[in-house]
């Protein structure tokens, strides 16, 4: 292949966060494994995570990890596959134990203990009353494991190559052959061969203008996955967390209100209490956000304004100082304000996928509405939908997903790469790759690729962000169009070789217009209200005829939509409130 | 709310190794918010005036470390500097001790390989419980401080001796080893204080403290490096 250095292994791993090093781990050790990451791995964004990692160990009071599976099943408004929830719930004891025994500083109880916290969403026996679920370092729980888990893999010597960018996924005979990946610092592309391939390049909060993802938030191992006729599951479900500092985007942990703080409107009032009477402050994030949006489209936000206040002075200078730290210092830094004596402004900000690349248990990619698994396909974390958390996260659900899902996939990817021969790349491997790069760095820009960037962020979070409407959608769907047209003829400034950071994040905002669209299309189609998905003029959850997952596939440069069951097994659908 | 932007100049050292044989300075005039911060100054420049400027980012909220640089002349993290604390006029640089790749991104892999070099890691080959090890709250908060450090780069290119030779680990492997050597669950104390006492390990310490004044997570750096000597001489964590 010309000009391109092709690589052999058993197994690649497309991102280095929580999720691709665990399962890095898993595989490392026998087997031929590299991992590509487009940031050197501790940069990743499971590293900003901060609340807790939930899992039913019942250190300080009685739990159940079926207590945990009700909270989840009901967080995600029933639309959760409960197989998959028993899994998560059950194996997050033990992973967690694993995380600990790995070397993770989990914070103390008086006995030595991990030490566990209250949780939006998270309830002891079935909704009675909340519970202390999540596991916790600090309020740098993500910052935590990340490191860990970078530890255990710099023990174990596993490969890593650093600062790729995976382009393309790489399909033959029906099965998982490899990716392509440009090498950021010297640009040259780059074929990993492959008999496993595991995605975990989590979600794409950049398309929306108010986000608390980090910048290289793109989506791009799902648009690859996406490109290559691989099918994408409720990409409608988007999470929009309640309380990002305002305009800032910088989350304020849900910890915060586990530790006893509480929303304010402009009359000073503590609102929540009005929309979810026993769980008040620490309802699910869906409900909350959509909370605090009528607030202040009612005109009750503070001084009329688009924000609410987050009020933390009644906790006290030591609980804030201690337990609170990281999100004390953001407040302090950026807003100049302090925690501990004035409320802090927040806002509904785009958080996490709930959807993505649709797998099964194992972490398998499957690739129709029976589950058919792609052999050698994997996909992990945010960027893969199992689907654990259905049509709404819980807090503390995703660093688990991360760590039993990633660890899975590890697993049934070693399985297969010991069982299989590696398959075999056709001679044109890389070409939509260097033609998409040639097409980028030859000719004249018609404008700056930021301004359509910036453009697509702002018309998501108008019109497909917290409260939607069909009008609107179908409005932001034109855009969206016109928006791909203006894309094409963008440029990027920088046409040099070395370290092209432009090229790098023109192809970036290609994978956020493709991602836009099938939510968009997907959350028009979607003629009710669920979790996440709420819809001014279908505002009610209709069961009979929405209880299923919706699948994306791109056909003929249209979108066309299936849609699957949900697996139903303990918990029989019922109204969701708080 | 809208405030009128201020007109602010940013003076930054250029190097693209494919047509420059030496680096050199530009300066561009941007309009600054009252909120914004380095970081958002540069992206206004690489997305509206100058594609080629290049640089690491990715959080923007001061926790991954991609976005250490040097501004007006100390090491900070671009995402976490206000510009509003700033004068009119603000220089940027790569980081010290470390080869320019291209404008303000340098070479880290000799950062992680003097990393790894402490063997950062728990080490504990005894069998582990079916629960989670006991380690009291006193015993956490024993090595808490090391645990925070997000590998920024920030204290080892600000470290005078780091400068002077390269093959110094720096202060960031220091801090990392001191996290595990002061964690009551690992058994590997006595190796990776073996590792520091070596020709290139703490003992090229100078105490400038260089790196606590550096580090964005505000560790106490220089401590750190302080009680790593204390047990290699009196052989006592």
């Amino acid at each position: 292949m010309n000009g391109v250095t092709v690589h052999h292994f058993d197994a690649i791993i497309v991102g280095a966060g929580g999720a691709g090093l665990m399962a890095a781990l898993q595989t490392s050790a026998l087997a031929n494994v590299a991992v590509l990451s487009k940031l050197y791995p501790t940069r990743s964004h499971t590293g900003s995570a901060q609340g807790g990692i939930g899992a039913a160990l019942g250190n300080l009071e009685e739990d159940h990890w079926v207590w945990h599976m009700f909270d989840t099943v009901k967080g995600g408004d029933y639309l959760s596959d409960q197989d998959a929830v028993e899994i998560l719930c059950r194996d997050a004891i033990e992973t967690v134990y694993e995380l600990e025994h790995r070397g993770l500083p989990f914070n103390r109880t008086p006995e030595g203990k991990i030490d566990q916290r209250r949780f939006g969403g998270h309830t002891r026996n079935f909704g009675e009353a909340p519970v202390r679920r999540a596991c916790y370092a600090a309020d740098r729980t993500g910052h935590m494991i990340l490191q860990t888990l970078y530890q255990q893999c710099i023990k174990a010597q596993v490969n890593f190559y650093n600062e790729f960018h995976v382009l393309d996924l790489l399909l033959s005979e029906g099965r998982a052959a490899g990716v392509v990946a440009r090498e950021i610092e010297s640009g040259d592309l780059h074929v990993f061969q492959s008999k496993a391939v595991i995605i975990a390049t989590g979600g794409y909060g950049r398309a929306f203008r108010v986000t608390s993802n980090a910048l290289a938030g793109t989506g791009d191992g799902v648009a690859m996955a996406y490109h290559a006729g691989i099918p994408l599951e409720d990409v409608e479900f988007y999470q929009f967390h309640p309380t990002g500092m305002y305009r800032m985007g910088i989350l304020i942990t849900e910890g915060a209100r586990g530790e006893g703080a509480i929303l304010l409107n402009g009359q000073g009032e503590r609102f929540m209490e009005r929309y979810a009477p026993t769980l008040k402050d620490l309802a699910p994030r869906d409900l909350t956000s959509r909370c605090i949006y009528t607030e202040i489209r009612e005109g009750r936000g503070i001084n009329g304004q688009d924000y609410v206040y987050l009020d933390l002075t009644h906790l006290g200078r030591d609980v804030v100082e201690t337990k609170l730290p990281d999100i004390t210092e953001f407040v302090r830094v950026y807003f100049g304000i302090d925690p501990v004596v004035a409320p802090i402004p927040v806002q509904p900000t785009a958080h996490y996928a709930m959807g993505g690349i649709p797998t099964d248990l194992d972490g398998r990619v499957v690739i129709d509405e029976k589950n058919t698994p792609l052999p050698g396909l994997y996909a992990a974390g945010e960027c893969a939908c199992v689907s654990v958390h259905g049509a709404n996260r819980l807090g503390t659900n995703s660093l688990v997903d991360l760590i039993v899902f990633g660890r899975r996939a590890g697993i049934d990817a070693l399985r297969y790469s010991h069982a299989s021969e590696l398959p075999p790349l056709p001679a044109d491997a890389a070409d939509r790759a260097r033609a998409e790069i040639e097409h980028f760095l030859t000719g004249e820009s018609a404008e700056p690729v930021s301004a359509v960037r910036e453009e697509l962020r702002t018309t998501m979070m108008d019109l497909a962000s917290v409260l939607r409407t069909g009008e609107g959608l179908t409005e932001c769907l034109s855009r969206i169009g016109q928006l791909r047209e203006r894309y094409r003829r963008t440029r990027p400034g920088d046409r040099g070789r070395t370290f092209n950071t432009d090229l790098q994040e023109t192809l970036e905002v290609g994978n956020l217009i493709d991602i836009s669209e099938v939510l968009v299309t997907s959350a028009l189609a979607r003629t009710e209200s669920r979790g996440a998905h709420y819809r001014e003029d279908y505002p009610q959850r209709n069961d009979q005829e929405w209880l299923k997952h919706t699948l994306a596939y791109q056909r003929d440069g249209k979108i066309e939509l299936r849609y699957k069951p949900v697996s139903i097994t303990r918990f029989e659908p019922k109204a969701r409130t708080y | 709310m809208e405030q009128p932007r201020r007109a602010v100049k940013l003076k930054i050292e250029r190097f693209n190794p494919d047509v420059d044989l030496a680096p050199h300075d530009e300066t561009y005039a941007v309009g600054a918010d009252p909120s914004d911060r380095v970081l958002d100054l540069l992206n206004q420049i690489k997305w509206y005036q100058d594609g080629t400027l290049t640089f690491r980012r990715s959080c923007a909220q001061g926790i991954c470390g991609s976005d250490a640089m040097r501004i007006n002349g100390r090491n900070r993290l671009a995402c976490k500097v206000l510009v509003k604390n700033m004068g009119d006029e603000i220089t940027i640089r790569p980081l010290l001790g470390l080869t320019v790749i291209k404008d303000l991104v340098v070479d880290l892999k000799p950062f992680f390989a003097h990393y790894a070099e402490v063997l950062p890691y728990l080490i504990n080959d005894e069998r582990p419980p079916a629960t989670e090890r006991l380690q009291s709250p006193e015993e956490r908060a024993r090595y808490d401080d090391t645990t925070k450090c997000i590998l920024c780069a920030a204290c080892t290119t600000a470290c005078p001796p780091f400068w002077a030779n390269g093959k110094f680990v720096g202060p960031a492997s220091i801090v990392n080893a001191h996290r595990f050597i002061f964690d009551s669950r690992d058994h590997g104390a006595a190796e990776r204080l073996a590792i520091l006492n070596e020709r290139w390990g703490v003992w090229r310490c100078r105490v400038v403290f260089n790196c606590t004044d550096a580090c964005p997570r505000g560790i106490a750096v220089t401590d750190a490096i302080a009680q790593c000597k204390r047990a290699i001489l009196t052989e006592n964590v």
